[in-house]
């Protein structure tokens, strides 16, 4: 077969039809086939002072893997990749390599980066398919390790202190495990049962054990774990999922609802399948407010659940904070942008329904501080957006439930979690902490990379203890 | 996995169960409540722990049937397993600091209230209970109410037991008889505690309600279960769920606890015909 073979321009990936998924659950992007996947490799240079390595959060030796990849040897490949993340098939779909690896790789110079994420996606895959798991550790220790939180900083810090050979048990609150890769990011970015579970099975396989229902702060406390239950260390990452809402009137009316509330019902309780017994206000026209990926989430959710929906966001399309591709599916889809645009109030019918939202037209003035323009409010630009749900996607803080209950433990202005970005040292002796919970939102691949380096720190704590 | 140790009907539509659940016995406090999942399928509901056994490592919950959940709560048996049961979630109910307190409670709410009346008792607290249901089949609990307070008023809205009325008016009638009441405490319909709030608030007694606002996760990471309190929004599963009667926008929370009606999909077909005659 012979495939494109301009070695300027990537091998392109098949993905659904917009006109067909934007009505449907399924995955959007395919993925590569093995042809595929050797014939995208081949066009990687090999590097020997590899700059996409150091775009990843967590240095995976990318021309290692690649090189077995166009030699045809995917397992090896697999191996390779195992050495640095635990979660390869999540890693390849979701992280904005645009801005990572693939931004640095040297083909991007002139012409197209290779794929890196994709090659890494179908590596995971056809590892899943054909029952390949990385090694569990051969010596066992006695000492136990307690990880608050499954999401991808719980998942690595485990995975990875498993296969030193400590004594891992993960304390979950919800009944699924995964965080955000099951509550928040929907299935067709992310398949739940096929992606995440195998990749939790594999964190299962290394030994580790996980304890859902249990909301560490009511349950339990980190205080009892470590001096009643022998818990020798404690690494929290329970992420920073406690929803933002903006203060305008009408924000309490029926059909406003958090980016969280609306995903979670979506994605964790299954509410878009007629099995499952949670209800969802879907809404006919919504709007989502916000740009980054959980408002595209959310809004891309929507749609697929029959609605026609706005993206409100207050400055231009260039700060989308989203990842690129996500916009473009967004779009692709039928999302409608309304950029530079800011609701100042929610308006509400005679009993109690959202019926419409008043807007303000904005416009970019100086750069701030973090170097973005400013948006400012045009005047006399109001006007109203006839929709009858609103779902707010503006950020998400850390939970204080945590911080409130553990005597030691100290957090920063925006109640993340104080810890030492190296080794992920609290406060707290013993405690260590990383991901979304120490930086607030931020990306899944960074959430890993904290895992593994406090897993490292809580090593090397407990080996001088 | 949780195990139901214990079933048993207390009227045709209210249901105790005793559930294994060391963990959460060990540390729930009156006031606070459970999130469970009775399949894999199932939604997550919010149900107060009317009672706990740390020594034996249960927790008893006591819920009415309304809906798809709880009556698939309710097909359950002895022996059999609740799939997801997660707790004690909210805060404890405020009782220090209190001599006299009237606790009032309506239909299943007194499910609710009678740990919190039995915590007051055992402090040395003066309780005095009103209890209030719509008939006399539906009354649960008169037993136990008895044995934690000084005083009980039951009453029924249509006089077929106890003292017919509602229970703002056995209220009204204790505090214009001349009892000093520190607090008020109650739980029960949105509606019920909408007009005791109301009532307290003329006489200025400080009154707590215990507020049912629809839940997801129950941990603060949804905002479905928010309320105006003072003017500000309050998450009702980690602020609450009890919160300064004279404080809380009762018609904004009334409203807001319609919002899924139109879709209670499954409920709809199913729903048990108990619910139409018994409850409505
Ligand atoms: C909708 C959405 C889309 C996203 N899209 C992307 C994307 O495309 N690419 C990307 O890189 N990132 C994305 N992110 C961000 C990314 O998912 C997070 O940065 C990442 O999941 C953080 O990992 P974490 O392990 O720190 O926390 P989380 O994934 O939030 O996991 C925390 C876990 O801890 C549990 N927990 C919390 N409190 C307690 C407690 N008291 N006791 C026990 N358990 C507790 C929670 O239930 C949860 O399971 C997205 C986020 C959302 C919400
Ligand atoms: C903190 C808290 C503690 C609670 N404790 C108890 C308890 O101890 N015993 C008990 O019987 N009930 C209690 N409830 C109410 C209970 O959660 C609901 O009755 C239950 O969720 C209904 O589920 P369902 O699927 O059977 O009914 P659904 O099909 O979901 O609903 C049936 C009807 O109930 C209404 N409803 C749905 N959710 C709630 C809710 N949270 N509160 C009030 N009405 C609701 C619906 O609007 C509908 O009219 C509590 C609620 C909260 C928030
Ligand atoms: S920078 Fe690009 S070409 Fe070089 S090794 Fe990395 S992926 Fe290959
Ligand atoms: S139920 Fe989700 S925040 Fe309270």
């Amino acid at each position: 077969m012979v495939i494109n073979m301009d070695v300027l321009k990537r091998i392109p990936v098949k993905e659904q039809d917009p006109k067909v998924r934007a009505r449907n659950f399924e995955e959007v992007c395919l993925g590569y086939d093995k042809e595929e996947a050797m014939e995208e490799a081949s066009r990687c240079l090999k590097c020997k002072n590899a700059k996409c390595i150091t775009g990843c959060p967590v240095s995976i030796d990318i021309p290692g893997f690649i090189k077995a990849v166009e030699a045809g040897d995917i397992e090896e490949a697999y191996q390779v990749i195992s050495k640095y993340s635990a979660l390869p098939a999540v890693c390849g779909r979701v992280c904005p390599q645009e801005t990572q690896c693939e931004q640095r790789c040297i083909r991007a110079i002139k012409g197209e980066s290779v794929s890196i994420g994709k090659l890494e996606r179908f590596v995971a895959d056809w590892a899943r398919v054909n029952d390949v798991k990385p090694e569990a550790a051969k010596e066992k220790k006695s000492q136990k390790v307690a990880v608050i939180g499954s999401g991808p900083a719980g998942l690595t810090c485990a995975g990875d202190l498993a296969k030193m050979g400590y004594d891992v048990t993960i304390f979950e609150a919800l009944h699924e495990p995964g965080g955000v890769l099951v509550y928040g990011i929907p299935e067709f970015r992310l398949p739940k049962d096929t992606v995440v579970k195998s990749e939790i099975e594999n964190v299962k396989a290394l030994g580790v054990k996980i304890e859902t229902n249990v909301v560490i702060g009511k349950s339990t406390t980190i205080d009892e774990l470590m001096e009643e239950e022998g818990f020798e260390a404690v690494f929290v990452g329970s992420g920073a999922g406690l929803p933002k809402f903006m203060g305008i009137p009408g924000e309490n009316a029926n059909g406003v609802f958090s980016a969280n509330e609306y995903l979670t019902r979506s994605n964790l309780m299954k509410a878009f399948d007629e099995n499952y017994d949670t209800p969802i206000a879907a809404g006919q026209k919504v709007a989502v407010v916000g740009g980054g990926n959980v408002a595209m989430d959310a809004a891309r959710t929507a749609l697929r659940l029959g609605a026609q929906v706005y993206i409100v966001y207050r400055r231009s399309e260039e700060e989308l904070p989203a990842r690129v591709e996500e916009v473009h599916h967004a779009k692709e889809e039928g999302v409608i942008l309304k950029l530079l645009t800011n609701p100042t109030e929610i308006l509400v019918d005679d009993n109690g329904w959202v019926k419409g939202m008043k807007c303000i037209e904005m416009e970019l003035g100086e750069a701030d501080a973090s170097g973005r323009r400013r948006p400012v409010e045009k005047p006399d630009s109001e006007f109203e957006l006839e929709v009858d749900t609103v779902i707010m996607s503006l950020g998400t803080s850390p939970n204080p439930l945590i911080s409130s209950t553990t005597t030691g433990l100290d957090i920063n202005k925006y109640r993340c979690i104080i810890a030492n970005e190296e080794n992920g040292q609290t406060t707290k002796e013993g405690v260590f902490a990383g991901g979304d919970a120490v930086t607030g939102a931020a990306t899944v691949i960074l959430a890993m990379g904290a895992g593994k380096a406090a897993a490292k720190g809580i090593d090397e704590y407990l080996q001088n203890k | 996995m949780y195990r139901i140790v214990k079933k048993e009907s207390l009227n045709p539509t209210v249901t105790l169960m005793e559930v294994e659940a060391p963990l959460i016995a060990k540390k729930a406090e009156p006031g606070q409540f459970i999130i469970l999942r009775v399949d894999s399928n199932g939604e997550r509901i919010p149900l107060t722990i009317a009672d706990f056994n740390r020594a034996t490592g249960t927790v008893t919950i006591i819920y009415q049937i309304v809906g798809a959940t709880t009556q698939a709560l309710d097909h359950l048996k002895e022996g059999e397993n609740i799939q997801d049961f997660a707790g004690p979630l909210g805060r404890p109910t405020e009782t220090e600091d209190f001599k006299k307190v009237a606790v009032v409670g309506g239909g299943v709410g007194c499910a609710i209230a009678y740990p919190v009346a039995k915590k007051l008792y055992e402090q040395g607290c003066e309780v005095h209970s009103i209890t209030g249901f719509r008939n006399k089949e539906l009354v649960i609990l008169e037993e136990e109410f008895k044995k934690v307070s000084n005083k009980l008023v039951l009453m029924t809205d249509d006089g077929s037991y106890g003292t017919k009325g509602l229970v703002t008016d056995a209220l009204k009638t204790l505090i214009e008889s001349g009892e000093k009441y520190d607090a008020v405490i109650t739980i029960g319909p949105l509606i019920m505690m909408k007009f005791v709030c109301a009532l307290t608030k003329e006489y200025q007694i400080k009154t707590l309600a215990s507020m049912n606002p629809i839940m997801i996760d129950g941990t603060g990471m949804c905002g479905g279960c928010r309320l105006s309190v003072g003017g500000k929004t309050k998450f009702a599963c980690v602020d609450g769920p009890d919160f300064d009667g004279h404080e809380i926008d009762f018609d904004e929370a009334l409203t807001r606890s319609s919002i899924y009606k139109p879709f209670e999909r499954r409920a709809h077909e199913e729903v048990c015909h108990l619910y139409e005659m018994e409850v409505k």
